[in-house]
């Protein structure tokens, strides 16, 4: 069976992301009987209708108000072929589940309201998604019924959108006119704008990629864990890209130990490689210094070395964040004490506006381009050549704060 | 890498980090098809030798052929086995008349006496996404408060894959291995890995459980599937949800949530 496409919704609130969400599984009939029940019964008691909208919406306090406030993941299949949504919620109060759900997706759907057009939050999700490397974006123009399907309207906003997403390097494959309330351009294609010869939604997100294996790039195992069992001193993690295999002979970052692989380990199983996307152990000789955190890489062309990176951060948490504050990096399995040692430029990631340069604080929803600093050496790669060792997470009083792309070429 | 193995390979990797993080962690295991699965992976994960206790919580009044299933598995795969049971809850004859209470006494607070017992730090635990909606909100890490709240309101960020790894005293963190498996991804894998699995899923005299726990709350459905290829082609053609043959879950609409922030948490 084909791996499951993960895609992200976003958007501004009361934009129709739920609306779509419930309208995807209902016309592909992926619905148990009892959930829309389960719907109709919540709605009976709160005294109003409840509709497509709220299937995602489960805990009471998002039906009892109407909004969606945690993300979630659902699963549908359409001709045999299956996707996974992530539904993440339009307020801004609630941008670390809006990111939480974003960073697990390789595609997304920016929705707009043609009728409210461009707002605070579709700008800010936008421009989220460019920060989190989602390239593959289509841009639902929804209630089309509310302008009734006046192409002009759709194009005119359109190009209003198209403006804004330039600035931010966002380029969307597909501008899709619907209206998710009464299922157009979704599933089916819609018999009231004859004008739009594009894709349905569903066409659309056929048309994207999984993330593929990197098995053909340069080796990455980041190295989880070291088990002594049996006797054997077993290195476990997950290999991100490339490929591993029995006699190998690689480097373990960052304190530059050269070692060659003596066995792959995979439980009752024999193997003597393992690639991309497989969590696995290896033993190896030479591996002394080997242990959580350390990287595992070809000699050629390893991960660089750094104490000090340019990167840009988003900070998710009420409690601000100053230069020069204790803070603590996770980057792949490594984890290491840092601060922020300068912030070139303080953003507001919805209107893009400059907030000071070389600041001394991030708040909350706010965008830096900023220096990190480690307190030891850390392996890095810059997050355009290897996702994995090019994002971490920065964490302040025991929370996952902020998060963070290294843009150090 | 086909979709399986990258289900496997992401609950590996979940499960190792769980041990990296907090050392001193045990897994729930109620029998069931998805943390037997559970257990499986955790024996992959450690190469059979399994470095911390795995934990039965029992009312009492589990389904039979749950204890022999338990028992025999218990010793092939040469488990350490806590068995979790209020026995002063069971001497007053607590049980399924008031649901909620026997579910908190029998469960919850038998869980609660076992983590303060041993003072876990996390706890690894069999649920997915598909199951129910809220459990669709999950994190894979996710903390609960020494009452057994989840704060749902205000879960952890879940970046990538950096997961919620620092906590103070009073809390402790479930870990979700299989939140992202839906019910049909579990039975494939059960299938692919022969795992074994207590009879009780398939069918006798036209009824099934497909989903188990304490006798008195969960009901066999209408179901000819015998074995694990049945089930699989019966799950492909169903409608009805998973959990429909469970009683606390149907009393009301908002009563899993209920339950969940009371702290009971896991499938039985």
């Amino acid at each position: 069976m084909d791996k499951k496409l993960r895609f992200v919704i976003v958007g501004h609130i009361d934009h129709g992301k739920s609306t779509l969400i419930g309208r995807l599984l209902y016309d592909t009939n992926s619905l148990p009987e009892e959930a829309m029940e389960e719907i109709k019964k919540a709605g009976e008691m709160l005294g109003r209708k409840v509709e497509f909208a709220h299937i995602m919406d489960h805990l009471s306090e998002e039906r009892e108000k109407g909004i969606t406030i945690d993300t979630a993941q659902t699963f549908f299949k359409n001709k045999g072929k299956e996707y996974v949504i992530i539904d993440a919620p339009g307020h801004k109060e609630f941008l670390k589940n809006m990111i939480t759900g974003a960073s697990q997706a390789e595609a997304a759907i920016l929705m707009l309201d043609v009728n409210e057009g461009i707002m605070e939050q579709t700008k800010r999700h936008a421009y989220i998604l460019n920060l989190l490397g989602i390239k593959q974006v289509v841009v639902a123009m929804n209630k089309m019924d509310l302008v009734n399907y006046s192409e002009e309207k759709f194009k005119k906003v359109r190009d209003e959108l198209t403006k804004f997403l330039e600035s931010i390097n966002v380029k969307p494959t597909y501008f899709i006119p619907i209206s998710a309330f009464n299922g157009e351009n979704i599933v089916k294609k819609s018999e009231n704008m004859k004008f739009y010869g594009g894709p349905t939604i569903l066409e659309a997100l056929d048309s994207f990629h999984k993330k593929k294996d990197r098995e053909d790039s340069k080796l990455i195992f980041p190295v989880q864990d070291v088990y002594e069992i049996d006797g054997k001193r077993i290195i476990v993690g997950k290999v991100e890209c490339g490929k591993i295999s029995k006699g190998d002979s690689l480097v373990a970052l960052p304190s530059k130990h050269d070692i060659t692989v003596n066995t792959i380990e995979k439980f009752l199983e024999n193997s003597d490689s393992a690639s991309a996307g497989e969590s696995i152990g290896i033993t190896a000789s030479g591996d002394d210094g080997i242990k959580r955190g350390s990287v595992i890489s070809g000699k050629v062309n390893p991960p660089r070395i750094k104490r000090e990176f340019s990167a840009n951060v988003f900070w998710m948490s009420p409690k601000k964040v100053m230069k020069g504050e204790k803070l603590i990096m996770q980057i792949a399995t490594r984890e290491v004490n840092c601060e922020i040692e300068k912030i070139s430029r303080r953003i507001n990631s919805s209107t893009l506006e400059i907030i000071g340069s070389d600041a001394d604080r991030l708040e909350e929803t706010e965008v830096g381009e900023v220096v990190i600093k480690t307190e030891s050496p850390v392996a890095i790669e810059s997050f355009n050549d290897v996702e994995e060792l090019g994002r971490f997470v920065l964490i302040k009083n025991q929370d996952i704060s902020g998060g963070g792309i290294i843009t150090s070429k | 890498m086909d979709h399986l193995s990258e289900l496997e390979s992401r609950s590996i990797y979940i499960i190792r980090e769980a041990y990296a993080q907090f050392r001193n962690i045990a897994m729930l295991w109620s029998i069931g098809k998805d943390s037997t699965t559970m257990l499986w992976l955790v024996r992959k994960a450690f190469y059979g030798k399994l470095p911390f206790p795995v934990i039965h919580i029992d009312t009492g009044c589990k389904i039979e052929d749950i204890y022999r299933f338990r028992d025999e598995y218990a010793k092939k795969w040469n488990l350490n086995l806590i068995v979790g049971r209020n026995e002063e809850a069971l001497k007053k004859g607590i049980g399924p008349k008031d649901k909620l209470e026997c579910c908190t006494e029998l469960k919850t607070n038998a869980l609660k006496q076992i983590i303060a017992k041993h003072d876990f730090r996390a706890l690894l635990l069999g649920i997915r996404r598909d199951e129910h909606g809220i459990r669709a909100k999950e994190r894979y890490f996710s903390p609960r408060n020494s009452d057994f709240k989840w704060n749902y309101q205000d879960q952890p960020p879940e970046l990538w894959d950096q997961y919620k790894s620092k906590q103070d005293d009073e809390q402790h963190i479930r870990v979700h291995p299989l939140l992202h498996w839906t019910e049909l991804d579990i039975w494939e894998y059960i299938k692919r890995e022969k795992i074994p699995i207590t009879p009780l899923y398939f069918s006798k005299n036209g009824k099934r459980y497909r989903s188990i726990g304490c006798a008195p709350c969960c009901n066999p459905v209408d179901s000819n599937a015998k074995n694990v290829d049945e089930v699989i082609d019966e799950l492909k053609k169903t409608k009805t949800a998973e959990r429909s043959g469970r009683a606390q879950d149907k009393e009301q609409a908002y009563m899993m949530q209920k339950l969940r922030s009371l702290g009971y948490m896991i499938l039985f």
